[in-house]
């Protein structure tokens, strides 16, 4: 079965767009200078309608986790992670560890990650791995 | 809202519950709303508001034959009918209506012409953009995912996490219409099949069929009701975020702490005050969070609290009596079943009741951390 994928809407396209490039695409305030995620045209901490995109280093940490023993179709039939990493540039951000075993051992908290784009046609999804793996 | 200005003056829950596979969700709805109205010695025409969730506002008055001045579709979850009764209370009190039937059916086991909570809007929502593609199925994989941040900021385990499922357990042993009865141990519980790591399967929710309802009222009129009138005394509610990855920390819910801190201070009431609590447990996590977003625990203190007993029975904060939603039942917007306790051992007649209780508090969620509400209870008069 296809991944389930996100469709862009007007204000988050750039987020994709910069997806499928393999850049890690996140917004600041022109006015405050808070970075945030999701994206949207205007800044959730103060407001300001004066924002700008910006590539993000594709670094963080992993913040959480669960390991999903029933996956869904669309993810295959092993066990896997739904995790939650903490950008260097602040904001969280859902995603998957991959690139090491689906455990408690594997995934610790406060490991330090790394972005890693993962292509399905239409959209490509931020991935994270172990950093330097 | 002011306080003990309305009252609840009918309570009830569906006949069956559990498993119920032939009834809809919609006549759930109404078979909770008729015992209710037999409760409080009210037809349908005597009711003037309605609110519902999971199904719309319309559709509960046009099926029960009742022509409003006052309608609450307000859905964000399990605890919406918290908000439905903070709404009432307000809307009585400015005369909007004068009597408020608020009812929950849900078919969450059978799915026989399910409705439910609805959240998000396919796959262009934010939660749909930035959360569905990483596989989440459901709560199981999204409610629980800030829960090893929490572990790891106070050095507790997967223990922490299973003490509250065998608490509870023995308040379900109690009641009759508790869908779990039988004794679990802590082995039991992090032995079960695992679900999402660290949750096992007793970490989290049943899913079972059901409905309840309440009537409010003025406090003034609610003396000429058959059944003892339990008062709204304080009441509260927020949202925080429809995407439980950008909760802003992942150790306590923005949502519990303002709604809370808001009941607390219209009621006036301090936490020794409290004889009874419900706090809504879709997964064994929530009585955590809740615990210290309320404010009866320091931040980290509550598995403790739980683990010495504190809030099972004989202990002094009985705690999710009924069984909660890990025992009772859950259909899948649970929090009109904590309120339903929360009336019952104000009335004196819950099947674990609490003794002399005066003041309950039922305190809901909504989606993933993602709303809250919470009201207090009282039977004493103003």
């Amino acid at each position: 079965m296809d991944r389930i994928l996100p469709q862009p809407t007007p204000e988050t396209q750039h987020f994709w767009d910069g997806c499928k490039a393999g850049e890690l695409r996140l917004q600041r305030c022109d006015d405050c200078a808070k970075a945030y995620f999701p994206p949207r045209p205007f800044c959730p901490v103060c407001g300001s309608r004066s924002v700008s995109v910006f590539a993000a280093s594709g670094k963080g940490v992993l913040w959480s986790y669960v390991i999903n023993h029933r996956p869904r179709p669309d993810m295959g039939t092993e066990p896997h992670s739904i995790a939650v990493v903490k950008l260097a540039e602040g904001p969280q951000m859902m995603t998957n560890i991959i690139g090491c075993p689906q455990t408690p051992e594997a995934l610790r908290l406060d490991m330090p990650v790394e972005v890693k784009f993962q292509d399905f046609g239409a959209i490509a999804l931020p991935l994270f791995q172990p950093a330097g793996a | 809202m002011k306080q003990k200005t309305v009252a609840v003056v009918g309570a009830a829950e569906t006949t069956e519950m559990g498993r119920i596979p032939d009834v809809s969700a919609i006549q759930l709805h109404a078979d909770a709303a008729l015992n209710t109205l037999k409760d409080a010695g009210l037809k349908p025409s005597d009711i003037d508001g309605v609110a519902t969730a999971g199904l719309s506002p319309t559709e509960l008055a046009y099926y029960l034959g009742i022509t409003p001045t006052y309608a609450d579709g307000t859905s964000v979850g399990g605890c919406s009918f918290m908000l439905h009764v903070r709404h009432a209370a307000a809307a009585i009190n400015e005369g909007l209506c004068n009597t408020v039937l608020i009812t929950h059916g849900e078919s969450g086991r059978s799915r026989v012409g399910a409705g439910g909570f609805r959240g998000g809007g396919g796959n262009s929502s934010l939660a749909g953009q930035f959360e569905q593609p990483y596989g989440p199925v459901g709560p199981p994989s999204m409610f629980t995912v800030p829960a090893l941040r929490y572990l790891k900021t106070y050095g507790l385990t997967e223990e922490d996490l299973a003490w509250p499922a065998v608490i509870q357990r023995e308040w379900a042993a109690m009641n009759p219409r508790a869908s779990m009865k039988d004794p679990i141990t802590l082995d039991d519980v992090l032995n079960a099949r695992m679900i999402a790591y660290p949750f096992t399967l007793l970490m989290c929710c049943l899913v079972t069929d059901g409905g309840g309802a309440l009537i409010l009222t003025s406090a003034e009129r609610a003396k000429d009701f058959p059944q003892k009138p339990i008062y709204i005394v304080g009441t509260g509610e927020s949202v925080e975020t429809p995407m439980v990855s950008q909760m802003e920390d992942f150790t306590s819910s923005k949502a519990f702490r303002v709604s809370g801190k808001k009941a607390f201070a219209e009621a006036g009431i301090s936490h020794d005050d409290v004889d009874h609590l419900m706090i809504y447990d879709a997964f064994s996590h929530l009585p955590l969070y809740g615990l210290e977003d309320l404010g009866f625990c320091k931040p980290g203190e509550a598995a403790a609290f739980i683990r010495e007993r504190n809030t099972a029975p004989g202990g002094k904060l009985p705690l999710n009596t009924n069984g909660g939603g890990l025992s009772y039942m859950h259909s899948g917007m649970y929090g009109m079943y904590a309120m339903q306790e929360s009336i019952r051992q104000l009335r004196g007649v819950a099947p674990a009741q609490v003794p002399d209780a005066k003041i309950s508090i039922a305190h809901g969620v909504g989606g993933m951390f993602g709303a809250s509400g919470t009201i207090v209870f009282s039977n004493e008069p103003g």
